[in-house]
């Protein structure tokens, strides 16, 4: 989806080596301030204006959320949720969900693509169109539930934290467009400097629990939530109190990954010392002959 | 707004109460935030429905719809007994120490005057007792038992925290916490700003409902002082300059009246508007009432109003009754008294009460011409839609123009915003097809008007034929011209006293200041005087230096009156001239004269000493907590329940709605009970939509593709009505079957002991455009507006909700 020659790469999927970076990124990270969201979704508006998606007009099911789920061409949702707590106060989370570009991307791990998924020096985790074969081991891979498949031309898509601006020098088109300055972008030091400032301002208002969401888990993530209640991230629609990258991935990354290409390796092996050993398999005239049987009993069927 | 968007960052408490400013106006609340991150502001919101600006509140109350004069009230009362009060400010800013006429009582839910047969007030005794020399008597003491403070105690007095409890539903504990916050800025250097729209203003008693505040903002010294204010944020981008042009039947440009029948000569017509000062000393801008008239007048017609013509007076049209509103021309085209209508950039099928009656009245029109980019509901209102637009227009001979205008982005020109900023803006693109701009348009239409009366003369072909209109090209004048002609200009030179001359012949005046009442001078809106003069086009300035960062540029574009960006900023300072908050400082008196960040209320070099009250626009100088004879419905603010209510007003049963209301007998038939329909319908806008227009555009209806309505929990289950279920919503005056959201953001109000359950109806969907189609929520309102302004009671009235089966195809 994005041009490659300005941004250098940290990680590739299915790729031993990575190009080498002559240069020092900082880390950027995306700061969504939930305590200041009042969820206009100017950010879904700028999101579809900006990477020229146009999702399918749902119907209204009794949500706020619409589109109602992230799709092929919604990469940024508001989730809506009412929640009262044990006192009975209502509160309205709105949280803006997408890709957290996490460090340790499950995606870009559980991608068998060469290519198709890449982490940037600046720590975003973008996908490769041309490099994506649709096969929806991202989907298994992330924590978050965030990539979908395209029934169109079959790949994955997902928020690229506009790469292609950022490479540029702007911020993505979500945060250029926030009204109320919930959505900010820069150096992850920086913005993780800010939300303490934010959390503060919390406390002091009577969110004792306020908290940066930045999980450690999945080694950090470089779209990061100031939160009124950290202690519980899944009050808001469901975002994981602690994400975890599939333990399947992992035992294919780990101990399944060398396991299977010694199978390969063997099985290739076995071939040829087979082929050695007792020549080429060939074609028998009793199994043409079964063959031709098979093809007529279809015929009449 | 008093002041500005930018100024509510200095707020220390923002109380959004009448409106939903996170919803209807994102942009700006950026300003909320601010005040809250760099400010420590509390935000405190009172409404209904737990609101997108709720979510981000300190502190939220929920309150019935249409009882928010019970509740602000109640918190003068509060105020009153605490003591919250800015003394200083009151004693010598507010009108609480002038004594009122002896006559003035309230009783039984109405003021004194009553006159059951005219159905209306005569408002003679609502004023001050007068000296010999003409001015108002007052008590600084405040001892006399008829000082306006001692009338405001004993009206007030009724509203204690149960009551209002009792009017407003709103738990006691909750309204005594925002009580207790809002009285925390009457402390002479805090402040509340008041952020309001169409939550306070369409109600039968909108125009007190925004008194009310205005006299708790009073009380607590919050107006002319940075964060504070009455700020109305106005829901279209130019609605402001609207009003400002006098685009009411009832107004002329710059707030000047519109003549009456009863003012048959021009004498006539100034003797009720000389605005006597009615204090000592003070400004009472209004004296000048004359040189805007005039300077208007030789706008308008040039060279042919003169002196001996009055100022071509009788060329203005005469009013017969007080004001031809929406729904009066309504009304008359329904009843077949209007044939014609132009509607220019408005879709009344949708946005007007009774969508039935408006398709009625629509339809028994000869025609109708529609200038709009968009393709409105109201341009189609023939077409037959079903249940959402059920026309025949078989039987329907109305002929419709559709008259397709450039969109704002497609022309270059002015918006006047809430905060009364002009602001120039300049073309982005041109405009598709065919489509012209309303200038054009309406020049043509004027043009081939005037050849006809020409050529074949007509009843009174004066007001046509002298009209002032001398552009490069007569048929398009170009916004350039048009800004400079309401700038105004001196058509000869004009000499101060000692006969030195200040403007020459052909210049463009630099304010208002310089307007004459003898013809030597023009001006198209005196507000606006200023906007285009010598130095160029002010409204296009784009300096945005803040000097104290007090959210106050005064290099950017231009604000009406005198570019003065905080009104009543004298009352800023107290009676010596220093700043009551020195933190945050408008304007002060350094010995010789005012300087600040912002432009005086009167002329800079005027001492304190001078006693010049704040409120230049008032006679007496001073703000009113006892409105005069200006408000219909009496000088204090009263409860009065919305016309259709399922409660009793207990404070006065046989005077239960407001008295004066704007009610027509053939839509009094069409008033529901409670009976039928139990439940309190309110109506609003979502931030996904800007009214009927951005459902044209795909982007809008993807984010909210469908009409819905939003309702409680408890009274889903008791209807059993599920998450996204069919429902029909109805009134006495149609029905709408959508789907409905259950949500527990609409929770029963106990009032007086019983449940009060609201229905949220946005209202942004109709039969054009890209969203899904939809009935609107004007099918089911009621046609009934505010005793003052006119406008319809969209906030509050009756309907019924039930579990119904979805569209058959």
């Amino acid at each position: 989806m994005t041009d490659l020659q300005s941004l250098d790469l940290r990680r590739r999927s299915a790729s031993e080596d990575t190009p080498p970076s002559i240069r020092h990124q900082p880390e950027v990270a995306k700061l969504i301030d939930v305590s200041r969201c009042i969820g206009c979704k100017a950010c879904q508006s700028a999101c579809m204006e900006w990477n020229d998606l146009r999702p399918e007009m749902e119907e209204f099911v009794g949500a706020y959320e619409n589109p109602h789920d992230l799709n092929p061409a919604a990469w940024t949702i508001m989730r809506f949720t009412e929640w009262e707590d044990e006192a009975g106060n209502l509160e309205w989370l709105i949280r803006k969900d997408g890709c957290m570009h996490c460090s340790d991307p499950g995606c870009l791990k559980a991608c068998p693509s060469p290519g198709a998924i890449v982490q940037y020096a600046n720590g975003i985790v973008d996908f490769i169109s041309e490099n994506c074969i649709g096969c929806g081991y991202c989907v298994k891979g992330c924590p978050f539930n965030i990539p979908r498949i395209s029934q169109a031309d079959h790949k994955a898509y997902k928020c690229t934290l506009c790469s292609d601006r950022v490479a540029v020098g702007q911020e993505p088109a979500c945060a250029k467009a926030c009204p109320t300055g919930a959505i900010l972008f820069g150096a992850k030091e920086d913005m993780t400097a800010w939300a303490s400032e934010r959390i503060d301002d919390l406390r002091e208002r009577g969110f004792d629990k306020a908290g940066l969401y930045d999980p450690p888990e999945v080694g950090g993530t470089h779209v990061m939530y100031v939160l009124h209640h950290a202690d519980r991230p899944s009050l808001y629609a469901g975002l994981p109190d602690k994400p975890r990258i599939s333990p399947f991935v992992q035992i294919w990354k780990s101990a399944m990954k060398p396991i299977a290409l010694a199978g390969l390796a063997f099985t290739a092996m076995a071939g040829f010392v087979h082929w050695v050993v007792a020549g080429p398999n060939e074609v028998q005239p009793e199994d043409e002959a079964k063959a031709q049987d098979i093809l007529k009993h279809k015929d009449r069927t | 707004m008093t002041n500005t968007w930018q100024d509510i960052k200095n707020a220390n408490v923002v109380l959004v109460m009448g409106g939903n400013a996170a919803e209807a106006h994102p942009c700006g609340f950026k300003w909320v935030i601010e005040a809250k991150i760099h400010n420590k502001a509390k935000l405190v919101v009172v409404d209904p429905r737990f609101t997108r600006t709720a979510s981000v509140a300190d502190y939220y109350a929920p309150i019935r719809p249409g009882t928010d004069i019970a509740f602000l009230s109640g918190v003068m009362r509060y105020l009153l007994e605490k003591d919250a009060v800015h003394h200083d400010y009151v004693r010598n800013y507010t009108n609480a120490s002038l004594i009122v006429k002896g006559g003035f009582g309230f009783q039984d839910g109405l003021f004194s005057g009553w006159n059951d047969g005219k159905h209306d007030y005569d408002r003679a005794s609502w004023d001050y007792e007068l000296d010999e020399d003409g001015h108002a008597k007052s008590d600084p003491t405040f001892q006399h038992p008829r000082c306006v403070l001692n009338l405001l105690k004993q009206h007030v007095s009724r509203y204690t925290p149960d009551v209002v409890t009792r009017i407003c539903g709103t738990p006691k504990d909750k309204f005594l916490k925002v009580c207790e916050l809002i009285a925390s800025t009457a402390a002479p250097d805090k402040a509340l700003t008041s952020l309001f729209a169409l939550g306070w203003t369409q109600h039968t008693v909108g125009s007190q409902n925004i008194r009310s505040m205005a006299m708790v903002q009073l009380l607590l010294g919050n107006i002319g002082v940075a964060g504070g204010g009455m700020n109305a944020l106005r829901g279209h981008s130019n609605i402001q300059g609207l009003t400002d042009v006098g685009l009411l039947s009832n107004l002329m440009p710059g707030y000047l009246a519109m003549p009456k029948d009863a003012e048959p000569t021009f004498a006539d017509y100034m003797k009720t508007r000389q605005f006597k000062a009615l204090r000592p000393d003070q400004v009472s801008y209004w004296k000048n009432y004359r040189k805007f008239f005039v300077s208007l007048q030789k706008s308008v017609y040039g060279a042919s109003a003169t002196a001996d013509n009055d100022w071509a007076y009788d060329w203005l049209p005469k009013l017969d009754v007080p004001i031809y509103d929406v729904l009066r021309a309504f009304e008359a085209m329904n009843s077949g008294k209007m044939t014609g209508y132009i509607c220019q950039g408005f879709n009344p099928l949708q946005s007007f009460p009774n969508k039935a009656k408006i398709r009625s009245a629509l339809g028994k029109l000869k025609w109708l011409a529609v200038m709009d980019p968009l393709e409105t509901e109201t341009a189609n209102f023939w077409q037959n839609h079903g249940d959402k637009n059920p026309s025949d227009p078989s039987k329907i001979d109305t002929e419709v123009f559709m008259l397709p205008t450039t969109c704002f982005a497609e022309e270059d020109g002015s918006l006047t915003n809430s905060a009364r900023w002009v602001q120039w803006h300049w073309k982005a693109a041109d405009a598709p097809y065919e489509a012209r701009s309303d200038i054009e348009i309406m020049s043509g239409l004027f043009r081939r008007m005037q050849a006809m009366y020409r050529q074949h003369g007509g009843a009174f072909p004066d007001p046509i034929l002298n009209l002032n209109w001398s552009y490069l090209n007569n048929d398009s004048p170009t916004p350039e011209e048009l800004a400079k002609e309401i700038n105004g200009r001196a058509l000869a030179d004009v000499k101060d006293a000692s006969g030195a001359t200040v403007l020459r012949k052909g210049q463009l005046l630099d304010g208002f200041a310089q307007l004459r009442d003898d013809g030597t001078t023009t001006s198209g809106c005196w507000i606006y005087s200023g906007v285009w003069t010598e130095h160029g086009n002010i409204m296009g300035r784009r300096d945005a230096t803040d000097p104290r960062e007090q959210g106050l540029a005064q290099n950017w574009a231009f604000a009406w009156p005198a570019n003065r960006r905080i009104l009543y900023n004298r009352a800023s300072a107290d009676l010596e001239g220093k700043p009551f908050n020195p933190n945050k400082p408008l304007i002060s008196w350094n010995g010789s004269k005012w300087e600040g960040i912002d432009v005086p209320d009167f002329v800079p070099t005027t001492s304190p000493s001078a006693g010049v009250g704040p409120f230049i626009m008032q006679a007496e100088g001073l703000a009113r907590l006892f409105a005069r004879d200006q408000m219909r419905e009496g000088p204090f603010p009263e409860h009065y329940e919305p016309m259709e209510s399922p409660f009793p007003n207990f404070l006065h049963p046989k005077v239960a709605t407001n008295p004066v209301a704007r009610v027509f007998d053939s839509d009094r038939a069409q008033f529901g009970t409670a009976d039928k329909f139990p439940y309190v319908g309110t109506t609003y806008r979502l931030t996904e939509h800007f009214h009927y227009w951005t459902k044209h555009a795909r982007i809008n209806a993807i984010l909210q593709p469908e009409e819905f309505v939003e309702v409680g929990e408890v009274l889903a289950r008791e209807k059993g009505i599920g998450q996204g279920d069919w429902v029909r919503v109805s009134s006495n005056r149609g029905a709408v079957v959508c789907k409905a959201y259950v949500t527990k953001r609409l929770k029963p109000m106990d009032v007086d002991g019983k449940p009060c359950h609201v229905i949220g109806l946005p209202i942004h969907w109709g039969f054009t455009g890209a969203a899904r189609k939809g009935f609107g929520a004007n099918t089911l309102t009621p046609f009934v507006g505010d005793a003052n302004s006119e406008t319809p009671e969209f906030k509050a009235f009756l309907v019924n909700i039930e579990k119904a089966a979805g569209p058959v195809a």
